[in-house]
Order: structure tokens, then sequence, then C-alpha cells
């Protein structure tokens, strides 16, 4: 258990040693390690990312679905008042076309009703006269008389 | 395996010698003598272990430890090439286990400014310490039996008859690691704090300027005796762990003899086998532990107090 000269020999190869390994491997190994810590980062961050942007899709598309529905709703109610209204609008229509041609037809009928009331007036009348004519045996002064006449007449 | 002439003492101190290559009084280099004997067969030796004093170098230590740190470097670089952030293979996934642990501790323990050295040298402390620390696990007698070209250690001709597999068991590897480390602690206490403040450091605490040198007193042993128990603490670990197994290697020296010889052997496999299991442990803490005590050092040095 001498100290001697290996000491300083041991010193040497320790220095060489620490030397090669500053120099050529341990920059080298580290590089790589760090790289990879870096990249396994990166990855982790780019997924995290991934997944971030997934969800907001899958909420943008749930969005959008929701307001397509929405809209196809909208539409449909729509057409359907459109088309109710189309109903109503003929209906209307109908009813009121319906009621002129009444009002139309009642008018021709009033009218025809009157003129035959106005001829059956006048024969009436001269019916009338001619009978009382006969019943007297005399002729009756038309002119007379027609004021009695005219509101027999018109009393009918 | 013991053999015949050697006894249990014998056994032991041969494992606790290393080969020693170094220069002798008489001014010559040569490797040491050892019980009448040159450590390598074939060369001449001038002079023991003893007698060589600091200009000797243990060959084992420097051989194992350098072996090891160039397979470390070479198998990390040849990792670093082909690194790829996107394709880690198995061996890519392995060292960068390793690597994010040893940055991990870095940043836990670590907290001054960044300083680039840091990654790096807790790096190499970790895994060149452990794969020495990992040496204590190869059975004890296999390195040395191969040095021997393939015949025990104290065998007539062989080639190396001394072959220490285990760096850390000599003082001189984990003290020459906890050098490199003290000079880094002084030149980053300099370096941050100024020369005038480190020294403020050891001298005005706790009590103040007007107690200098009571401070002294203190201070000093203080700071170098935790860098000297850096060394110390991984040498010792280690060296218990390897006199463990060489006492449990005892147990197989009568295997072929006699029948107590094959029932001790059995004894020593199980002992072997729990201690390694237990070892495995030391080696792993004993190298985590260098490196963490080594960045709490040196963040020390960085702090202002």
């Amino acid at each position: 258990m001498n100290f001697n000269a290996t000491l300083f020999g041991q010193l040497l190869a320790f220095v060489f040693f620490v030397w090669f390994t500053m120099q050529y491997v341990w920059p080298f190994i580290l590089e790589a390690l760090e790289e990879r810590e870096k990249e396994i980062s990166d990855g982790l961050e780019a997924a995290s990312r991934g997944k971030r942007e997934l969800d907001e899709a899958h909420q943008k598309k749930a969005e959008i679905l929701e307001e397509a529905k929405k809209e196809a709703a909208d539409l449909v109610n729509q057409a359907n008042a459109r088309a109710n209204q189309l109903v109503e609008d003929a209906k209307s229509t109908a009813h009121e076309e319906a009621e002129r041609i009444k009002v139309s037809a009642q008018s021709d009928l009033d009218q025809a009703a009157k003129r035959t009331k106005e001829e059956l007036r006048s024969e009436v009348a001269a019916l009338a006269v001619a009978g009382a004519e006969k019943i007297l045996g005399s002729e009756i002064d038309k002119d007379k008389n027609s004021q009695i006449i005219d509101q027999i007449a018109q009393e009918l | 395996m013991a053999s015949k002439e050697l006894n249990s003492t014998d056994y032991i101190e041969h494992h606790l010698t290393n080969l020693t290559y170094g220069k002798c009084p008489d001014g010559t280099w040569s490797f040491a003598e050892v019980h009448g004997k040159s450590q390598v067969a074939g060369t001449e030796a001038s002079c023991n272990i003893n007698e060589m004093g600091f200009w000797a170098f243990q060959v084992d230590t420097l051989f194992m430890s350098v072996l090891l740190g160039m397979g470390m470097i070479f198998f990390m670089r040849r990792v670093a090439k082909n690194a790829s952030s996107s394709k880690p293979g198995r061996i890519q996934n392995a060292v960068e286990y390793l690597v994010t642990l040893v940055r991990d501790q870095v940043q836990d323990n670590f907290t001054a400014d960044k300083n680039p050295l840091m990654g790096p040298l807790a790096l190499t402390i970790f895994v060149w310490v452990f794969l020495m620390n990992l040496m204590d696990l190869i059975p004890i007698d296999l390195v040395p039996w191969m040095a021997n070209g393939f015949t025990a250690p104290n065998a007539e001709g062989g080639a190396i008859h001394y072959f220490k597999v285990l760096p850390v068991a000599d003082i001189n590897a984990p003290m020459g690691m906890a050098l490199g480390v003290l000079i880094l602690i002084h030149y980053y206490s300099i370096k941050n704090k100024g020369l005038g403040g480190f020294l403020a450091e050891l001298t005005f605490q706790p009590y103040g300027k007007w107690m200098a040198p009571i401070n002294v007193i203190f201070e000093i042993p203080g700071f170098y005796a935790k860098q000297l128990a850096l060394g110390l603490r991984l040498y010792g670990n280690l060296f218990a762990g390897e006199m463990i197994f060489i006492l449990i290697a005892l147990f197989f020296g009568g295997f072929f003899s006699s029948i107590t010889g094959v029932l001790a052997g059995v004894a020593g496999l199980a002992l072997n086998f729990i201690w390694a299991v237990f070892h495995i442990l030391v080696v792993i803490l004993q190298a985590f532990l260098f490196m963490v005590l080594t960045l709490v050092y040196l963040q020390q040095a960085h702090e202002h107090h």
C-alpha cells in the first residue's frame, strides 16, 4: 500500500478520460436526448392542439347542423303557411265569386219579378177596369178613376 | 488456486502485491523483486517494492484502469456518434439512461451556474469507477492465472507472477482520481471566490477574523479530510471486499485433496456467491457516491458564503 508515481499516472488517465468524454461523448448523447425530449413534448403539444381543434370542429359541426335544422324547419313552416294562405285565398276568392254571382242572379231575379209585377199590375188594372165596366155596364172614366185604380194596382 | 508451496499467508500476500515497475536505488528501472525473484519471468529485478520509493508504477493498476477507461470511451464514443433522437437502439437506450441519471444528479447536486465540465466529469467518474469496481467480481485467481501464462501464479516458468485485477484496491487509483477532484476544487474555489475569498473562507470562519488561528485549525483539516476521504472511502470499501474474496478463496485450497476439502470448497462457493451478490451493491454504490460527492464538493467550491 504505497503511494508512488502510479498516483499521477491515474490522474493523467482520469484527466484524459474526462476530457474525451467532454469533447466527444457527452454533448452528442445529450443533444440526442434533449432533441428527443423536445420532439416528444412538441408531439404531445401537437396532439393536444389537434384534440382541441377536433373538439372545436365537433362543436362547430353541431352548431351548423342545429342551424340548418332550424332553417329547414323555418322553410317548412313558411311553405305550410304559404300553402294555407293560398288555400285560404282561393277559398275566399271562390266565396266572393259565388257571392257575387248569387247577388247578380238575385238582382236579375228581382228585376224580372219586378218587371213581371209591373206587367201583371198593369194587366190587373186593365182587367179590373174591364171587370168593373162589365159589372157597372158602363164605361168608367179612366182618367177619373185612374187614381183609385193605380192605388189598387199598387196594393197588389 | 493456492498450490502446495503456498500457505494462507503467502496466498493473501500474493494477492495484495501489485505488479510494480520502478526505479531502484541504484538508478536502474526494473520490475520489483518479491521473495528473491522478479515479478516477471525472464527479467532481472534489482530491488523490492519498498526500496523503489516514489518512482514506481503499479503496472497492473494502470493497465487495468486504462484498459477499462479505453473500453469505456470507445463504447461511449460509438454510441455518441450514432446517437439519433428518433431511433435509439438498445445500447443507446442504456447509455441514455445512464446519461439521464448522471444529468439528474448534476442538476440536483450542482446548482451553481452551468458548468459544462460537470456532466462529463460525473459521467466519467461513475462509469469508470463502476467498471473498475466491477473487476472485483471476476473470480479472484482468474486474471492472475491468465497473466502467468495460464498457470498458477507461483508456478515455475509462467510469465507475469503478480497481477492485481482490481485497480481500486490499490490506493493510488482512487487517490489519483481524488487528487484530480482536489485540484478542481482548488481551481474553482479560487476562480469563483478569488484567492482572498478562498483563504478567507478557511480562516475567517466560523469565529470571525480575530480568531483566525483557531479557525484555521478547524477549517483546514475539515476541508482536506473530506477530499482525502473521497478517495479513501472507495479504496477502503473495495479493498475490504477484495480481502473477503481472498479469504473465501482459501476455502478452495484443499478441494482436490480430501473430503473435508470438498466440503470446505462447497461452503466457499456458497459464501462466494452470497458475498458477490452483496458486493454488487457496493460496486454500484461506491461509484455513485464518488460521483455525487465530487459534485457536492465542486458545488461548494462555486458557492459564496
